[in-house]
Order: C-alpha cells, then structure tokens, then sequence
C-alpha cells in the first residue's frame, strides 16, 4: 500500500516536473534569494496535504464503512462517542450531514486527526473511517466503497442550501453584490 | 551647544554599555540553559521584562456558552475565545498581552522556533521548506493592520456569550490591532515558482486541529505576510509563535496561526470550518460559500457601557474605525440618536486595514441620548445602518437581535441615560 501511493506520488511528482518546465521559462520564476530547501517526494509526503473537491489530491488506497467501524471504534470512539452521537467532541452524527462535501470529512480525517496524531492514518482507514461516517449519517450504504474516484461524486444534502453554484465561485478580483464585500 | 554636546557623548557612552549588557544577555540567552537563571541585565527593582503598573487591571475575558463547564474547564472546548478590553485601549495599537484570541484547540501549541519549519508545496516548481532563520534572512516588511473575528460584534455572540465583562467587550472585542512583520508571502511563492493553473492555497496550522484555510492566490501574492513579529517582539504564544499568516482586512479565520504548511491549488480545498461554518447564512437559510473582507465598521469605545458618566459636562467621544477594503476615509459622530452628524477628528495615523483613533469634543447636557458613529472607507461605502443591513443580507432586523452570526457592520449605538450610565442602544 505504501509503496503503490509512493510510485503512484512520485510519478505525479514526475509528470508535474515535466509540465511545469514550459511556463517556467515564460514566467521567469526563477528564485532570487535562494534560501530554503527543496524535500524529497517521501520527505514531502510525511507533511500532510489538503485536499480539493475536485479529489484530484487524493491519493490511491480505498475503504467501505464496515472496514471504517473497528478504525473507528479504535481511534475515533473515545472522543466522539460510540455511535458517533455521545460526545464530547463534535457528535458527528447529524452534524456530518449538515456538511456540503464528503471530501471536506476526509481532508478533515487525515490531516488532523486523532486529536494529536493528525496524519497519522493511513489512506485506506481515512478512506474507511470516511464511509462509517457517511453511512452513520445515512448518505451511503454501508457496503459502499470509497476511493479518490467515489469520493468527489457523493451528493451531499448540505450542498444545495449553497449558492452561487460550485462553478460559479467566485473569482478573486470579482465585485461583490452591494453589501456583499468580497 | 557644549553641553549638548557633552550629553550626547554621555548618552552615547551610556548607549555602549546598556549595548554590551544586552550582548552579554544575548549571549547567555543563545547558549544550551537559558532560563530563570540567566543575569537581568537591568537595575534592581527592575524587571528583565517589563509589566504594566500593579494599578492597571485591564484584562481580557473569556466566552462562555450558557449551561457549559466554566472556561478552561471543557477538554474540547473547540472555539476557545478571549476578548479585547476595547473600553480601556487608547491609541490604535493593541497591545499583544490583550489581543482577542480564536482559537481551535484548547492551549496554543508550544513550539520551539529552532525546530519549527514552513513548507511552500502543490503546484509550484520547487517545493520549499524554510527554517525561521531562513525566514529572517528574506527582506522584510512591518505594517499595522487590524484583525477582526467574522463574528465580531454579532447579536449571536451578544445571545450566547454569558462570559464576564461588558459589551463593548464581550461582544465587541474580536478585534485588535498591531504592527505586524514578516516576509510576503508572495516573495515566498516567487521562490518557489507558482505554476500556471494555480487558484488558491490551502494554508494550515501546526496546532493539535491543524487549522487549514483556503485563500484565493490573487491574495496570497497581494498584501499577506508570514509574519513573526508583532508590536516590535516574536508573536505571541495565543497569536501563533513562531509564524503567522496575517490576511489583511479578510476575516481572522484567513489568518492562520502556528502556520506549518502552504499549499498551491487549482481549486479551493473547503476545509471544515470554511463549511460548516464560516459561511454567510442568508434568511432563507441559503448559505453563500465565502465571504472574505471585512466592511467597514466604527465603534465609540468611550463612553460606552463599561463606562459612567459622573455628570453633564464636557467628555471627549472617542473610538476606533476600520475598513476591510482599504483607509477610513471619514467618521462621522451623533450625539442627538442620528439625527444630525458631526466630522469626528483622527488622531493619526490612518493606515489602510487598520484601526484608525477618531474624537469628538462632547458637551453631555444631562439628558437622555443615543451616541453614535458611522465611517465612509476610500472606496466610498458607508457603514450601513441597521435597517440597511437588515434589506441587504436579508435578515428581518424588526425583531431583536437579527440572527446574523458573522460580518454585523450596521451602525452602532450606546444609550446614555440621565443618570450617566451606558447601555447597549442597538436596538433600542
């Protein structure tokens, strides 16, 4: 598993070299103080990252939420409550589904927690622990399977007390309706 | 001229030995045991760092929600909050012992400056990791600027805080001012090549929630600073040591604390708590993704409801005004509930994004009145009045308090009745 997300990484790392070599040039990026170190991909990647709706940061690996209720129980349970209702940090159920994208929970498993072992899941249980709190939340059934391509197309009830829609988001730069600073 | 002369030189050979204690300091301070132990370089009765006169008593207050444990007390507390004494300050800088704290966490983190790093990744040419030091080195730069919690001032902090202090406080202490410096963080992205395509950045915290935000790229290579100075010393433990973003003028949640990790995006990531909150809830009960700048805004921070007035006469109105968007242009103040408006006085400076010290000379006559300011930022928008804000967000502001829980700019009021004491006048 590890060592698929770090080939699967590093060739990202690869093609993303290849691609920016063109506007580099064109931009003139090129560093003027040159302070600061430049990590290896597995140094990288012991850093964490975000993650967007779109999931194209999200790495390989899966999970269903009968693999997500043991991972849960074990890391998440003391804090959340055994069914996810009791507390005393944040009941996540309900309150999940007030949420308007399922890859804003898995961003938030994987960079941050267990409280204070933020990063310390591995893809597949975040992916894991991600579905037993959708399907706890009743947003999917509880043999579906989650990865970076499930992910991104769940439909949360949240979203559509949203506006403007999600493509219409607005650019930086853009005026804002009176009253509506930007 | 000669003994001017002669007091400069004595200044100067004063100068040199206060410099050579403070090497020594230094230099005892750099070595493996700093400490307690280290020699105070400063005259008996002195303190090695100085505090304010056992008279002042000016602290900062803590929220706290109705039927939940005491402050400091809940092992989960998630939105730790402490406000600004704003009816004591004088001037325009806060000062950091008194900054209004957010946080997510219950304790800031205690983070070593030698071990702390920031990583610049995503999409950029060269993934960068510097060292403060590295940090320190870069051309810098020291602005005052505000930060104001989004929701600053709300009537739903006014329903559910039930901490200590008056209004003015704990209510409207989610805001303060300082001289922040630091390196842009455009500098920074420069260096390490933002590719073409990119958006937004993700910027995220070294505490235990790790605290991430998304911010439009045009921003981040705009005015905002990685900041690890604040009012001329290393931030503050409760304002992010040993780094900071500061976002000037946008919301304080933009302004990530403990700052560890940036990353460069096509889209904007939408963590947790710019979702599930953070958001702007309209009437409806639409919520619009983002809302980033802060709008104009003035309060009278003398007299006001920590204050009683002894008797008519003269008083000196005073307050803070500031602007998301830029300078405050103008403020205007009314003594007759805004029935007429007076040019209020700054006392310089007028900086952009940051709180601006305005005044007006007062004769109270002893009758009951409603004070009042308004201030008009450089790109002409007006701080609206409460019927105004209501039309525009959508709120019916009829019936008292509106639920608004964040971005409440409307036109303040205090109530000064005949006896002299103050009241909250919002709504009145």
């Amino acid at each position: 598993m590890a060592a698929c997300s770090m080939g699967c990484f590093l060739k990202l790392f690869a093609s993303a070299i290849i691609l920016a070599a063109a506007p580099l040039a064109a931009l003139g990026q090129s560093p003027t103080y040159k302070l600061g170190r430049t990590p290896g991909a597995e140094e990288l990647r012991s850093w964490g990252f975000s993650v967007s709706p779109s999931g194209k940061d999200l790495p390989p690996g899966s999970g269903s939420a009968e693999q997500g209720a043991p991972v849960y129980a074990q890391k998440c349970a003391s804090c959340h409550g055994k069914t996810g209702t009791e507390g005393p940090a944040t009941r996540l159920v309900e309150n999940l589904r007030r949420w308007p994208l399922a890859t804003t929970i898995w961003d938030s498993v994987n960079r941050s927690m267990p409280f204070n072992q933020g990063g310390s899941l591995a893809p597949d249980e975040v992916y894991a622990v991600t579905a037993f709190l959708l399907f706890r939340n009743r947003i999917i059934l509880e043999s579906d399977v989650l990865d970076a391509k499930s992910l991104p197309k769940i439909e949360m009830p949240a979203r559509k007390e949203f506006f403007p829609p999600w493509q219409d988001l607005w650019n930086p730069g853009e005026t804002r309706p009176s009253g509506d600073y930007p | 001229m000669n003994s001017k002369r002669a007091s400069r030189r004595r200044f100067l050979k004063n100068g040199a030995a206060l410099a050579s204690l403070t090497v020594g300091a230094l230099r005892s301070a750099s070595g493996q045991t700093p400490g307690p132990e280290t020699p105070a370089a400063v005259p008996k009765g002195y303190q090695p760092y100085g505090q304010r006169s056992h008279f002042e008593s000016s602290t900062r207050t803590t929220f706290h929600a109705e039927g939940t444990p005491p402050p400091g007390v809940a092992p989960f507390q998630s939105w730790p909050a402490v406000f600004n004494p704003l009816q004591d300050s004088v001037g325009i800088i806060t000062p950091s012992s008194l900054h209004y704290v957010v946080s997510t966490g219950s304790v800031p983190p205690d983070i070593d400056p030698r071990q702390h790093r920031l990583l610049i990744h995503g999409m950029v040419d060269r993934p960068l990791i510097f060292t403060l030091e590295e940090l320190k080195r870069l051309p810098f730069v020291t602005r005052i600027h505000f930060l104001e919690c989004a929701g600053d001032g709300s009537p739903n902090v006014l329903l559910t805080n039930k901490g200590e202090g008056p209004i003015i406080q704990r209510v409207m202490g989610f805001t303060s001012c300082s001289e922040w410096t630091g390196v842009l963080l455009s500098l920074l992205l420069r260096e390490a090549g933002v590719q073409t395509g990119a958006k937004w950045i993700s910027a995220e915290g070294a505490e235990t929630a790790k605290h991430a935000k998304s911010i439009p790229l045009d921003k981040a290579m705009d005015d905002v600073i990685v900041a690890y100075g604040q009012n001329g010393e290393a931030v503050r433990p409760d304002n992010g040591y040993p780094l900071r973003l500061l976002v000037p003028g946008w919301e304080g949640i933009n302004n990530v604390k403990w700052l560890r990790r940036i990353q460069v995006m096509d889209q904007p990531p939408m963590h947790s708590r710019e979702t599930n909150g953070y958001n702007s809830p309209r009437a409806d009960g639409s919520k619009r993704w983002f809302q980033f700048q802060m709008g104009p805004k003035s309060i009278i921070t003398f007299p006001s409801d920590a204050h009683r007035l002894p008797g008519p006469g003269f008083y000196q109105i005073k307050g803070l005004a500031w602007s998301g968007a830029g300078a405050v242009r103008r403020v205007e103040v009314s003594t007759d509930g805004g029935r007429t408006w007076n040019d209020a006085e700054f006392q310089g400076p007028v900086l952009p994004k940051a709180h601006s010290r305005f005044r007006l000379d007062w004769n109270w006559n002893g009758e009951e009145t409603l004070i009042q300011s308004r201030c008009t930022d450089d790109q002409g928008v007006m701080q609206p009045t409460l019927a105004e804000f209501g039309k525009l967000r959508g709120v019916d502001v009829r019936v008292p308090p509106p639920n608004v829980s964040n971005h409440f700019n409307p036109i303040h009021s205090w109530k000064v009745a005949r006896d002299g004491s103050v009241q909250y006048g919002l709504f009145s």
